[in-house]
């Protein structure tokens, strides 16, 4: 099984949101839905502050709790990859996912009414391409890549610099990581 | 302190600012899928019990209100689905990780074992029933092979029917996403509740008092056992982790207290068993609003576990966004 992973900067992330507005374009995503999100996290007491970016989606979880409560098989991986991805014409819609995502990174296509999430832009990773999000992030705080290749730059930054995933206590697995 | 903001504009309908994926016809399902259940339960005992002198209601006549049941359920369920044209796909594969495509395929087994349940006692519960069947070809020979296998049936539907029960609340509990509803008591708990409003159904059909007295009796038996498996419930969220104690505090105090206790278990729980108390004594219209709010408890319920479970979650995010400022882009 190949691993992807999105590795983000939250040092030189600035929560401009353009990683929102490229998944909007590029995956045609209907006005008032999204399939990622900027989080503007503040931590202590005024006067020491700290605050940090966080463009999030789905975590594409090695162990996807969406994936093992599809009752159809809607919910699948990708051709053997941690991709997680719905299949429109096996979904029911009955949202069995989304309560399943302690990520709450799942939402309903309306008005046709399958499920929709972040699919890593699989049509440009199968292309050698990275996702809309990572192509167009103004400061380049966005990685992609393979994380059980060594040579490849999300596992050196994972290997040089401190980082962490969202609440990995949930057993999830989640692959996208912050850098500290 | 931590404080987490969306700062671009996330409102995805039914997930923002909490979870309302499910509402009141997911409840419904559950509701009716467990007093199903039951009714298949009370009607599979009394003919293993040899009851049909004592109990003749249950015995001959309740089997048919399953099917009526569990199909006004299943109707809610695919009111529920967004995508509705696809419904068949729950038969077009079987995903053994999933409890949702385990009760699909439970139901396939369900539904024909009802209908023999129904025929082995059609002849003396609903005569003209079996005299319309029996003018179809092979009806007459259906009926009797039925009514021959009686009590094989009624062993088969045993355990169908502990497994539709209790699958109505493994439903919920599956979701570890969700703490409120990770209890591993929510199965037992849901099948225990749905026995409890089959009980009380005879009571309100106005069966005689010997039959009566039976379910008003065993109907006290399982509010007790309800009660117990809630507080077991209540305990399993209160020495949780952090999540779980978070889920126990929205009824605790929360914004769920008051409905929770107040709504459902004073009304749903606590006065029905003591009015059926005063309605054994022989004040009979005790009995009937007891049997009344056992079944509003029932749905009540389910009603509250779906809409709290929703709520209790893993991740809390204050929402900077405001739809009402999308909405006005959009005129």
């Amino acid at each position: 099984m190949t691993t992807y992973a999105m590795v983000i900067d939250t040092r030189t992330c600035i929560g401009c949101g353009d990683c929102v507005v490229a998944c909007k374009n590029e995956n045609k995503v209907p006005a008032g839905l999204n399939r990622d999100w900027v989080v503007e996290a503040t931590r202590g007491e005024y006067p020491d502050l700290e605050m940090e970016f966080r463009s999030e989606r789905c975590n594409h979880c090695g162990h996807a709790t969406c994936v093992t409560s599809c009752p159809t098989g809607a919910s699948h991986y990708w051709k053997d990859t941690n991709i997680v991805l719905v299949a429109a014409e096996k979904c029911t819609g009955c949202k069995a996912c989304i309560a399943a995502c302690p990520y709450d990174a799942r939402l309903i296509m309306h008005p046709d009414g399958y499920v929709d999430k972040c699919t890593f832009c699989h049509h440009r990773v199968d292309r050698g391409l990275d996702p809309a999000c990572v192509s167009t992030c103004p400061t380049h705080c966005m990685h992609f890549g393979i994380l059980d290749d060594r040579d490849s730059v999300v596992s050196r930054l994972l290997r040089e610099r401190r980082y962490k995933a969202l609440m990995p206590e949930t057993g999830n697995e989640p692959h996208v990581y912050y850098l500290l | 302190m931590i404080e987490e903001v969306l700062a671009t504009a996330r409102y995805n309908p039914k997930v923002d600012p909490s979870l309302g994926i499910w509402t009141w016809e997911i409840a419904f399902y559950l509701f009716l899928g467990g007093m199903a259940a039951g009714i298949m339960l009370f009607a599979a005992w009394a003919v293993l019990a040899r009851k049909q002198e004592t109990l003749t209601f249950a015995h001959d006549r309740f089997a048919l209100w399953a099917p009526i049941v569990l199909s006004l359920g299943m109707t809610t369920l695919f009111l529920d689905l967004e995508y509705k044209l696809h419904v068949f796909r729950f038969y077009t594969s079987f995903e053994p990780t999933s409890p949702m495509s385990w009760g699909a395929w439970v139901l396939v087994l369900i539904y024909p074992l009802m209908i023999v349940q129904i025929l082995s006692t059609l002849r003396a519960g609903y005569p003209a029933l079996a005299g319309l069947l029996e003018r179809i070809p092979g009806g007459r020979a259906l009926i009797d092979l039925c009514e021959r296998r009686r009590r094989l049936v009624a062993w088969l539907v045993i355990p169908l029917a502990v497994g539709l029960g209790i699958y109505t609340g493994v439903l919920l509990s599956a979701f570890s996403a969700r703490p409120f509803w990770n209890s591993g008591a929510l199965g037992p708990l849901f099948l225990v509740s749905g026995m409890s409003t089959a009980a009380v159904l005879p009571i309100l059909a106005g069966v005689k008092s010997q039959e009566r007295h039976f379910f008003e009796i065993t109907d006290m038996g399982l509010i007790f056992v309800e009660l117990v498996l809630i507080s077991v419930f209540l305990i399993g969220l209160a020495t949780g982790a952090r999540q779980h104690m978070q889920g126990l505090e929205l009824i605790t105090g929360g914004p769920y207290t008051q409905p929770f206790w107040l709504w459902f278990v004073l009304p749903g729980l606590l006065v029905p068993i003591l009015f059926e108390v005063v309605g054994l004594r022989g004040r009979r219209a005790f009995g009937v609003v007891a049997a009344l709010l056992v079944v509003y408890g029932g749905f009540m319920l389910r009603y509250l576990m779906v809409e709290i479970g929703q709520v209790s979650t893993w991740s809390e995010y204050a929402i900077q966004f405001d739809p009402q400022l999308f909405q006005r882009l959009l005129q």
